[in-house]
């Protein structure tokens, strides 16, 4: 999973070739194999790419903004990689709250945060009822923003974040 | 600028640390651990940083790479990778740590948690041969590391003793005077204990749980609620009640058909949801309504309610037309063939229904157009224009899941009517190019076609009236208020009740020929109809809600149709009919951890249970005791044959069986005179007062939880039985044999009272019982009244049948088989077990840390090995008697916790050789 975000991260970030990745232990922590010494974990791995790639304005271009993409970053993977159903519900709520009058997660434009919670919650949306997705608005519209932010999505499928059908599916 | 801090908070020690070593200007204000300082977050969380420009940082490591980076030194790669290590290796192992060691007060299990990752941090520091973790130089990751580790290493030399490298790292940071400072601050000198008050109001960190743990089936029979004190009054009470001796009245009489409601009883109309017909149905959809609808009106039966139970198959519909063109029949013939199964089906499971019927009758037509008039005269119905595709040689409008065409979104050539299935975006039909007809494969055309709506939102306002009545004085399951709160809030459209097909209820309007009723209309109407089949004053029943109280059992799927949708229809047609009082919703039962599925081969169905040679009860039994109530459970062969095992066998059968065999043996057959003594008395009370929990719990449908009190009965039996040992009385003198016989007479009267208990569960068992009791029928009639009446219904002199053992031990290797066979195993890449999976991995390393500590060879990758397996599930079982065995005799404590600890290391050793994560957590126990 993480090798198929990196993977979709470096065709965002227009790097030519493909860097050669392996993975570490039972949770396929992602190894970065052609660096030296190898690199491992996702964020890190995710941070080098994107200074090879001379696009540092996704990390941040102030200090506030540099440590709020810290901190979004550090969250996916310590909330949205390991949770229960219950931590879902928290999640979204303070998510939702935060995005309140927000366009985009630390700043005013994409950052790498939007892009790993983006790949991060992606199973979790796709899981959502419409009515949670209603509930959740500011994070559903953040999220559709985002996944139609040219070059992310990638790998992912496109989550429909409203339905509106005159037939809804049988009763059970 | 301002850092909030707690005192006592471990992630307070390296922020401290941070904007000391590098000396940033920043107010600091120490606040209390469940202060909200983070607006956005529901949860506390410190140590939190405001940052000038007024956002919030809440993660300590964000905030001391912040300090880091104020002060100049940015971070590099390395120092990157040391700091995402720290969140997701150290933190959570070092979390566990402290929970274990200050709330459990187990240091020494708790040290061993932090193992793996201090062998990792001491290789790494030998390897590179340099003063801090990124070089020459204090780094941010030397900060924080030594913040997370300093709780553990500072006080204990010992806890890193055998990691030299650490040590001398960890001294090195921590002679800087930043850290020391940051730690008295944050500890006060007190140490571990200061810590105390944070982690208690932490959640129990994640590792705990073991890979297998499955709440739900945690037994609820098995937590001991320890011994209750029973009073002197409870006592005499008990007594008093035991010697009124069996009702000379029979109330449930055989039952006379038709049920109909009568005056001055309790009349209860019982309905399950009506499986549709198509499909066999499995595990889930029997525990979900038709089991549990089955258990409770036997139940309602004993407490003596005039209780008519009624079912049916569910047959109309766009699934049952595409059924019949698969197989080559007529839809007709597919329901007389699918209704037939059904109905073997709920036979071979005893599911005793008063009617079982089916939705394409007579009735069904007249009644459901019945309804239609009554609303369209009451204006609630609106028409409304849909566009539809047609097929003009099929001569038919095309339902969604007819119709193939190119998703207009990704030109995928084999989208289908309402979704693509490669870009999985939702398409509304008639946007499809080039759509085909899937069974002519002609072009078909777009047309609009009229149809009718409920009107909803006309509805709304009495349905919510009489939902605040319904939901507030009847026994609404929590999830069924939820969904139906949730529905509400949303606000309700006016919703379609009619389609063009053919296999359907017509709809009699004339400008609507040709037209059929949609399902969700039509189906719940079957609930009328079936009961019209069953008896021709089914109005007695079904329009008379001040005498008759209707229940409606189903899965949560199913809540939206019975407490919104079906009851707007009936309101609306206004001719006083019986609404649902009482909607008892299941969750899901789930399969071995994933889902049933028929196109998988996942799962037990309906049909298969009986060639698994396992008994009808049996069955029964054990789907009620995972039944998921309140919330998901799992259907699991090894928890079904340990339940058997442990619980039927072990428990309750040994009990009953023993009461038994000791009249046959000692006292030839019949029942000794009984001369209470206290402890009898005792006994009686504790007996009594668990058939009264008992019957408060059925009496809110609470069905698995009242099991657990019919086996806590047998337990108290058993115990008794073991205390005093008439085996041993009836060889010595007279006041001895007398002891003997009283206690063998109580035995056999609980065995009986269990008889009664045990009949809307296991009504099979239950009647073998009477019958090798030779109970008089009257003792059903009699123990299950108002509050519950525990009396003495067979005396002194009662000549009891043959005893013979009721339950059989289920073998490891047959539920081996069994598994294999159903498809229990998969793959652990299932996209279903995706997010078990990650947390599986997240417990995965404190696990192997502790598997090496107990000496077992730890192989993480790939090692599994049946053979070894086998022997293990064994021993494993063999282990589970022993230690059951001791309880039961309530052998010493320490006799008992030696065994249990060989019983878990022998767990942990098979779920090794079976390439699972092995339980990390031997301390999951009972005792804080």
């Amino acid at each position: 999973m993480a090798l198929r975000e990196l993977a979709s991260l470096e065709k965002y970030l227009g790097l030519k070739k493909p860097n050669k990745y392996s993975t570490q232990g039972d949770k396929k922590i992602p190894v970065l194999q052609n660096n030296s010494p190898p690199l491992v974990g996702l964020v890190t791995i995710a941070c080098h790419l994107v200074k090879e790639s001379n696009h540092q304005e996704l990390l941040g271009d102030t200090a506030d903004s540099r440590a709020v993409v810290q901190q979004w970053l550090e969250y996916r993977l310590t909330r949205l990689d390991i949770y229960t159903k219950e931590d879902i519900k928290t999640v979204l709520k303070d998510l939702n709250l935060y995005l309140q009058d927000k366009v985009f997660l630390a700043g005013n434009h994409v950052t790498l945060a939007d892009i790993l919670i983006y790949y991060g919650l992606h199973p979790i949306i796709v899981d959502l009822a419409v009515q949670e997705k209603e509930e959740y608005v500011n994070v559903t519209r953040w999220f559709d923003h985002i996944q139609h932010h040219p070059g992310i999505r990638h790998h992912l499928p496109p989550v429909v974040v409203l339905r509106n059908r005159i037939y809804t599916s049988r009763h059970r | 600028m301002k850092l909030f801090v707690s005192e006592g908070n471990p992630h307070c020690l390296k922020v401290l640390a941070a904007l000391e070593v590098t000396g940033v200007q920043c107010g600091v204000q120490t606040v209390s651990h469940e202060e909200k300082v983070v607006p956005f977050l529901s949860r506390p969380a410190l140590p939190a940083l405001l940052l000038p420009s007024g956002q919030y940082l809440f993660s300590s490591n964000a905030i001391c790479r912040y300090f880091f980076e104020a002060n100049g030194q940015e971070c590099n790669n390395l120092c990157n990778q040391w700091l995402e290590w720290e969140t997701t290796v150290l933190q959570p192992a070092l979390l566990q740590t402290l929970h274990m060691a200050v709330l459990q007060g187990k240091g020494s299990e708790a040290s061993k948690v932090l193992q793996s990752p201090l062998n990792v941090l001491d290789q790494s520091l030998s390897k590179g041969n340099m003063s801090y973790l990124t070089g020459e130089a204090v780094s941010v990751a030397d900060v924080v590391l030594w913040g997370t580790l300093h709780p553990v290493l500072s006080d204990s030399p010992s806890a890193s003793s055998e990691h030299e490298s650490v040590r001398t790292w960890f001294d090195r940071v921590a002679a800087l005077h930043s850290c020391q400072s940051a730690a008295q601050k944050v500890l006060q000198g007190k140490g571990l204990q200061a810590m105390k008050s944070y982690v208690q109001k932490q959640p129990a960190p994640p590792s705990s749980q073991c890979r297998d743990a499955q709440p739900c089936n945690s037994s609820p029979a098995e937590s001991e609620e320890g011994e209750r004190v029973v009073s002197e009054e409870e006592m005499e009470a008990a007594v008093n009640t035991w010697s009124k001796g069996l009702n000379s009245t029979s109330l449930a009489a055989d039952k006379q058909h038709p049920i109909l409601p009568q005056e001055g009883k309790r009349n209860v109309l019982v309905t399950s949801a009506l499986p549709y017909v198509n499909n066999v149905p499995h595990l889930g959809n029997i525990i979900g309504c038709v089991l549990s609808a089955d258990v409770f009106s036997r139940y309602g039966r004993l407490r003596g309610w005039n209780v008519l139970f009624v079912c049916g198959t569910d047959e109309y519909g766009t699934a049952t037309e595409n059924k019949a063109r698969e197989e080559g029949l007529t839809p007709q013939q597919i329901c007389d063939k699918y209704h037939a199964v059904h109905a073997s089906i709920y036979k071979w499971f005893q599911i005793d229904f008063d009617f079982f019927g089916r939705t394409t009758t007579e009735k069904q037509t007249e009644i459901a157009q019945d309804i239609f008039w009554r609303l369209h005269q009451n204006e609630y119905l609106v028409e409304d224009t849909v566009e539809q595709l047609r097929c003009e040689k099929c001569q038919r409008f095309l339902a969604d899941r007819f119709v193939e065409g190119m998703c207009p979104h990704c030109s995928y050539p084999e989208a289908r009517g309402d979704q693509c299935d490669k870009c999985g975006r939702l398409i509304n039909a008639v946007e499809l190019r080039e759509p085909q007809c899937k069974v002519c494969r002609q072009t078909p055309v777009i047309r609009s076609s009229k149809h009718l709506f409920l009107d909803l939102p006309k509805l709304e306002s009495q349905l919510e009236q009489w939902l605040d009545k319904s939901t507030s004085s009847g026994d609404w399951t929590l999830n069924a208020k939820q969904i139906t709160r949730s529905w509400i809030r949303d606000g309700l459209k006016p919703r379609c009740i009619t389609r063009d097909l053919q296999w359907g209820t017509p709809v009699p309007h004339p400008d609507f020929r040709e037209k059929v009723f949609y399902v969700w209309f039509d189906a719940p109407i079957g609930y009328l109809s079936i009961t019209a089949n069953y008896t021709k004053e089914w109005e007695k029943w079904w329009k008379n809600p001040h005498q008759v109280e209707l229940y409606n059992f189903m899965a949560k799927d199913n809540v939206p149709f019975h407490s919104v949708v079906f009851p707007c229809s009936l309101l609306g047609a206004q001719d006083n009919y019986t609404l649902v009082n009482h909607l008892v919703a299941t969750e899901y039962l789930n399969y071995e951890d994933t889902k049933f599925s028929k196109s998988r081969g996942v799962g037990v169905f309906g049909d298969m249970a009986k060639d698994t040679g396992i008994p009808s009860d049996v069955w029964r039994f054990y789907l009620l005791y995972v039944r998921p109530e309140g919330q998901d459970s799992a259907f699991s062969w090894a928890d079904m044959a340990l339940k058997n095992n442990s619980e039927l066998l072990n428990n309750l059968g040994n009990f009953i069986n023993r009461a038994g065999m000791f009249v046959t043996k000692f006292f030839e057959g019949c029942v000794p005179v009984m001369d209470l003594q206290r402890e009898d008395k005792k006994l009686l009370a504790l007996v009594g007062w668990e058939l009264q929990q008992y019957i408060q719990l059925m009496d809110k449908v609470k069905i698995r939880d009242a099991l657990k009190h019919i086996l806590n009965i047998s337990r108290h039996g058993n115990q008794y039985i073991q205390v005093n040992e008439p085996w041993k009385k009836i060889k010595e003198g007279d006041p001895e044999r007398q002891r003997a016989g009283t206690v063998t007479g109580v035995s056999v009267n609980i065995a009986c009272l269990l008889s009664v208990m045990l009949f809307p569960y296991m009504p099979a068992v239950s009647q073998t019982i009477r019958d090798q009791l030779n109970a008089p029928q009257s003792c059903i009639d009699t123990m299950l009244q108002g509050t519950g009446t525990f009396v003495c219904s067979l005396s002194a002199g009662h000549r009891i049948g043959t005893v013979s053992p009721l339950f059989q031990k289920l073998e490891a290797d047959q539920i081996e088989a069994l598994k294999k066979r159903f498809g229990g195993q998969q793959p652990e890449d299932e996209p279903s077990n995706k997010k078990k999976t990650l947390q599986n991995a997240a417990n995965a390393q404190p696990a192997v840390a502790a598997a090496a500590a107990v000496g077992v060879k730890a192989t993480t990758s790939g090692g599994v090995d049946p053979e070894k397996a086998k022997q293990l599930t064994k021993a494993v079982a063999e282990q589970g008697d022993k230690v059951r065995a001791l309880k039961a005799q309530k052998a010493e404590k320490d006799v008992v916790a030696a065994e249990v600890s060989k019983l878990l290391d022998l767990k942990k050793q098979l779920a090794l050789a079976e390439g699972k994560n092995p339980d990390p957590a031997p301390q999951k126990g009972k005792k804080k």
